[in-house]
């Protein structure tokens, strides 16, 4: 196939797309307007704009066939297998985004009267039900735009019941090297340190180093659980333990909830606060990088400082308190965003939740684990396992299996997208060398996963075999081939400007 | 359950092959007491119908805009979406991707948040926008803490036309940190002396326009003022409709901009989630937050795009990033640059002048009632008015919303211990305001005032 | 070359006299792969040796480049900024990133000369 030229470059049903700024014939259109009634212009306080935007002009057929065929030279879930780890690519049902579009949902403005918008705070408020009753933990924050977000709010909501007990100067927040990169940079928002805290040989936290680390100047440790390397820290009631006895919290790092949610309530496991990452755990869409949703539930200690805004029961109805003074108690830390939080993925996640139900949640987190611990025997004997199973959702390889075979970690991935998958998750977490960690998630069948084990052996066989070149030139088959990064870093071009066609 | 493939022959078959006997065995690290003790009370699981109607039933406890005269705006614009947005937007490949990390099997994501950001940078005037942030407050606090690290100052100074809650997130961005945010109170008459106070200390002043009572005016004498003390020029607009008609902050001589994109593609959804907007000037790209989408060159030759500039991010950075930002917003993003693909510059252009020709209309009309009060100032589609004889707005708000009419949002809802601002009342009228909204909410208001 | 220096993070200074050139070695560019973007700090700054003095940036990471001795900074490597490239091409020679008057020599003392430098990288591998 690469070897076939066209005159147009299109490749039967993958068909070339230009910008839509090289599409463009001024004064064509894709709505009809009516002519806006005569006024004087003398309300714009003479700001009319003096020269054109530089918008291009397209009419609706240009732009439905524009968007479609981008559509086609992206994967998604939709496409096929998505062993992306850390990122819990499953299935999204249709049954959510459905609802999520009746008008009496999505047509309603934030700042409506409250009592106009009842049934609007009832899905919050019914999704604030849920998430607690999972977890166990008393309150939560809703607002959060975000997993990154959500953890900026638990440490912000620790720093602010801190400096209210008069323990302003814990400053420190222990991290495990294995978190996410967001964990750092988090804290670092907060006005805290962050201390790294080593790992033991078998992927876990070092307990005996966290505990030498703890003290008066500690306000959290942030701890991923199950963690970035798919291992559950079987010593987490120790770590609280110790962490609640030096006057430190525990923030749980909730983006691997979905190992555990309906067979484990994290009030359990002794955290005080964790986020939940909605597009996650609760199966909303990924949407190409958003928007996600970070509700962190939060213990009792913690919850006067929940930021605003909240909806509380009142009476017969749902009142959404926006300044602290309207309720009583409160002490927020501030406010995160505008309005109330991600509704429209709040929609979603609870369509999700009452398909579910407590049931099918914990046979979804069953089966997670099921299917990755599968993956993982049937891959361990080709590829380096990097620790011992079983693992929970996700299982870890790193690339000892690839020495010497001139081939790696990235070429391997590659490799992969030849073959009709999605790549894993590549150098993350950065504890092994050359790592290679897979999601299956639950909503994969059988069959699929043998596909994949069956595909994966081959090409660790050919690996080995010495296919080095072959590695080194995938992709073939795709819309692009591999991409010049380092030009792109030099000569950074991020937007299109007339007359700088582009090659190609 | 229908979302889970697995019979129980199966999952049999998987653990044989595993080498377990049951599932548990696969749980054996979980602590025994968190293992055991957990027992949820909770509704087990139901069919798409049962759930279908749980959420049909309660969109009918809601008043949505759709079915009554509808003024309310306050940085979030009801518009008509053209029916091509939702359609493409719900295609699977860009529903259910995820950030583009594989750029050669993700060049449609690559590709529209290259024009997205070519969009944003013309829109406002600016030279380079990222792939977007979470929603225009947050991107307004991110832009006041990237003032901050370019001018390497503490002090940032908010124009009291900030939108409340951009005002609210910002201060919260750095009440732990070294920076300071000083807000200005509100300021529904445009009587605030920005200039006076931006001193050698200034990091930034960040202004809103239209500002949140929807006034608009000319930046540059700030803008001059804020460079002449080396301060940046932060300009918040919650209105992009409104850069269709009047001067770009750009060109006005703002050094960031950020913007609410909700306006355009997404409808309302009860105010989340949004689109945050980022743009600056070339110099400042290193210091900008979020992910950056870059032209290059495939193996073969061909245009192609990419990811770049990721070192500014916390993936590489960790606790030295530019923001601790990762998943952003990029499905809106795709469908503000679908209307705004549809709208074009021709379209933008009548848009913009059909929302400000009706909001004439609609200050015309309210003139009329004895006593009431349009504050001045030129606007874009949206003024404030003060209610005759000092009467309460946000009374005033119920009393309508109880006759099928959502006439605004009392300035109470956002400053409640400003006695002076509670019979001040905001208005907005976009292109979905049709005359008989406007007389339903004239003579209810003729009536009860 | 003997008058060459070298520190663990892989930096390395020639002096000459009061005055000290530094870069970095040719292990750390290989390491860090093609390099896109240099920082480099601005002439008259003062340093102590281990501080923070500038940033290099491949496509994937961001390192830091600290002082290899205290001192105040004379001029930058100008060139290297529209062409961080040339890092790759001859970091112990042309992509010398800043000179430094320095303000105790003594220091130098402590850090290694090139065989013990090449050791210690042996020891890295």
């Amino acid at each position: 196939m690469p070897d076939i030229q066209t005159v147009s470059g299109n490749r039967g049903l993958a068909i070339e797309e230009k910008l839509i700024f090289e599409q463009s014939s001024p004064g064509r259109i894709g709505v009809d307007l009516p002519e806006p009634p005569p006024v004087d212009l003398d309300r714009l306080g003479g700001l009319a704009r003096k020269s054109p935007i530089g918008l291009p002009d397209l009419s609706e057929p240009q732009m439905v066939r524009h968007y479609t065929r981008l559509s086609q030279k992206n994967y998604g879930i939709d496409t096929g297998f998505y062993p992306l780890g850390s990122c819990t690519m499953k299935h999204n049902p249709r049954l959510s985004e459905k609802v999520a579009r009746l008008p009496g949902l999505t047509d309603l403005h934030p700042f409506q009267p409250q009592s106009t918008v009842q049934g609007a705070l009832e899905v919050i408020d019914t999704l604030a039900f849920w998430l607690k009753g999972l977890t166990g933990m008393p309150a939560i924050a809703m607002s959060p735009a975000a997993g990154a977000h959500g953890e900026w709010c638990g440490l912000m909501a620790i720093r602010a019941c801190h400096e209210d007990r008069g323990q302003g100067h814990r400053r420190r927040v222990l991290v495990p090297e294995s978190a996410h990169g967001t964990n750092p940079a988090s804290a670092a928002m907060c006005g805290f340190t962050v201390d790294p805290v080593p790992a033991t040989a078998d992927g876990r936290v070092d307990v005996a180093a966290l505990k030498a680390k703890l003290g008066d100047d500690v306000a959290c440790i942030m701890v991923t659980n199950p963690n970035t390397c798919g291992l559950f820290e079987t010593d987490i009631l120790e770590i609280a333990g110790a962490t609640h006895a030096a006057g430190a919290f525990f923030y749980c790092d909730g983006a691997n909830y979905n190992a555990i949610v309906g067979r484990v309530k994290i009030a359990d496991l002794g955290v005080d606060c964790m986020h939940i990452n909605l597009h996650k755990t609760f199966s909303t869409p990924h949407g190409g990088g958003g928007p996600g949703a970070g509700p962190t539930v939060l213990s009792a200690e913690l919850a006067p400082y929940a930021p605003l805004p909240f909806v509380v029961h009142d009476g017969d109805g749902l009142r959404l308190v926006e300044h602290a003074e309207q309720q009583a108690g409160a002490k927020p830390f501030g406010r995160v965003k505008g309005y109330h939080g991600q509704f429209g993925v709040f929609i979603r996640a609870l369509a999700y939740i009452l398909s579910m139900g407590a049931d099918g949640m914990r046979q979804a987190s069953t089966d997670a684990v099921l299917n990755a611990n599968y993956l993982l025997a049937g891959l361990k004997d080709v590829l380096t396992a990097s620790f011992d199973g079983p693992c929970m959702h996700e299982c870890l390889f790193d690339d000892r299996f690839l020495k010497d075979t001139g081939v790696t970690t990235l070429d391997f991935a590659k490799m992969l997208i030849d073959e009709g998958f999605h790549p894993m998750t590549m150098y993350f977490p950065l504890v092994v060398h050359g790592a290679l960690l897979m999601e299956p998630t639950e909503t994969e069948s059988r069959e699929t996963l043998d596909g994949f084990i069956a595909v994966v052996r081959a090409l660790a066989a050919k690996a080995k075999a010495g296919a080095a070149d072959e590695f080194k030139a995938a992709p073939r088959l795709t819309p692009r081939r591999r991409l010049d990064e380092t030009l792109a870093a030099r000569t950074p071009v991020l937007r299109w400007k007339a007359g700088s066609n582009g090659a190609g | 359950m229908r979302y889970l493939p697995h019979t129980d022959a199966d999952r049999r078959a998987m653990l044989a092959a595993i080498g377990v006997r049951d599932v548990d065995q696969l749980f054996v690290d979980v602590p025994a007491a968190a293992r055991q003790s957990a027992s949820f009370a909770l509704p087990a699981g139901q069919g798409e119908m049962a759930v279908e109607r749980a959420f049909t039933r309660m969109a009918g406890r809601n008043l949505s805009a759709g079915c009554a005269p509808f003024f309310i705006g306050a940085g979030l614009y009801r518009h008509h979406v053209p029916a091509a947005v939702d359609q493409l937007l719900s295609r699977g490949e860009f529903l259910t991707a995820y950030t583009p990390y594989q750029p050669e099997v993700s060049q449609g994501t690559l590709q529209y948040l290259f024009e997205f950001q070519t969009q944003a940078a013309l829109l406002t005037g600016m030279e380079v926008a990222n792939a977007s942030m979470y929603d225009g407050a947050t991107a307004c606090a991110e832009a006041a803490v990237m003032a901050a690290r370019v001018t390497r100052r503490r002090r940032i100074l908010l124009s009291g036309g900030l939108h409340p809650h951009y005002r609210d997130t910002t201060g919260t961005v750095v009440r732990y940190t070294e920076l300071d945010a000083e807000a200005l109170a509100p300021d529904p008459l445009g009587v605030e002396d920005l200039i006076g106070r931006v001193d050698s200390r200034t990091a930034c002043v960040v202004v809103q326009y239209p500002d949140f009572f929807g006034s608009i005016r000319d930046l540059r004498p700030l803008a001059d003022a804020c460079h002449a003390e080396g301060a940046l020029l932060v300009v918040a607009v919650a209105e992009p409709v409104a850069l269709g008609l009047i001067e770009s902050p750009g060109a006005m001589g703002a050094d960031i901009v950020v913007a609410e994109g909700q306006s355009l593609g997404m409808g309302l959804q009860f105010g989340g989630p949004g689109l945050g907007l980022f743009a600056t000037r070339d110099k400042f790209v290193r210091q900008m937050p979020g992910r950056i989408v870059g032209q290059t060159l495939d193996q073969d030759g061909r245009r192609g795009f990419v990811l770049t500039l990721s070192t500014r991010e916390q993936h590489i950075r960790r606790e030295k990033a530019t923001s601790n930002i990762c998943t952003n917003s990029g499905l809106c993003a795709l469908a503000f640059t679908m209307h705004l693909t549809l709208l074009g510059e021709t379209g933008l252009g009548r848009l913009a002048a059909l929302n400000h020709a009706l909001a004439v209309r609609l200050e015309g009309k309210l003139r009329a009632i004895g006593g009431l009060k349009v504050l001045p100032g030129a606007y874009f589609n949206e003024f404030a008015v003060a209610l005759p004889g000092g009467r309460d707005a946000a009374e005033l708000v119920e009393t309508l919303a109880a006759r099928g009419i959502l006439a605004g949002v009392p300035a109470s809802r956002f400053y409640p211990g400003w006695p002076e601002l509670r019979s001040v009342l905001l208005l907005a009228a976009t292109e979905t305001c049709s005359e008989a909204d406007m007389d339903a909410l004239v003579s209810a208001l003729t009536e009860v005032l | 070359m003997s008058d060459m220096r070298f520190t663990k993070d892989h930096e390395w200074i020639k002096v000459e006299g009061d005055t000290g050139t530094v870069g970095i070695t040719d292990y750390a560019q290989h390491a860090l792969g093609d390099l896109v973007f240099v920082e480099l700090p601005e002439p008259g700054r003062g340093l102590k040796q281990g501080d923070e003095c500038a940033v290099v940036e491949s496509v994937k990471a961001a390192s830091e480049v600290y002082a290899p001795a205290s001192g105040s900074v004379l001029k930058a490597n100008d060139a290297l900024t529209g062409q961080p490239g040339l890092v790759n091409e001859s970091p112990e020679a042309q992509a010398w990133f800043f000179t430094i008057a320095l303000s105790d020599p003594a220091e130098l003392s402590a850090l290694m000369d090139r065989a013990a430098y090449d050791e210690y990288v042996k020891g890295l591998e």
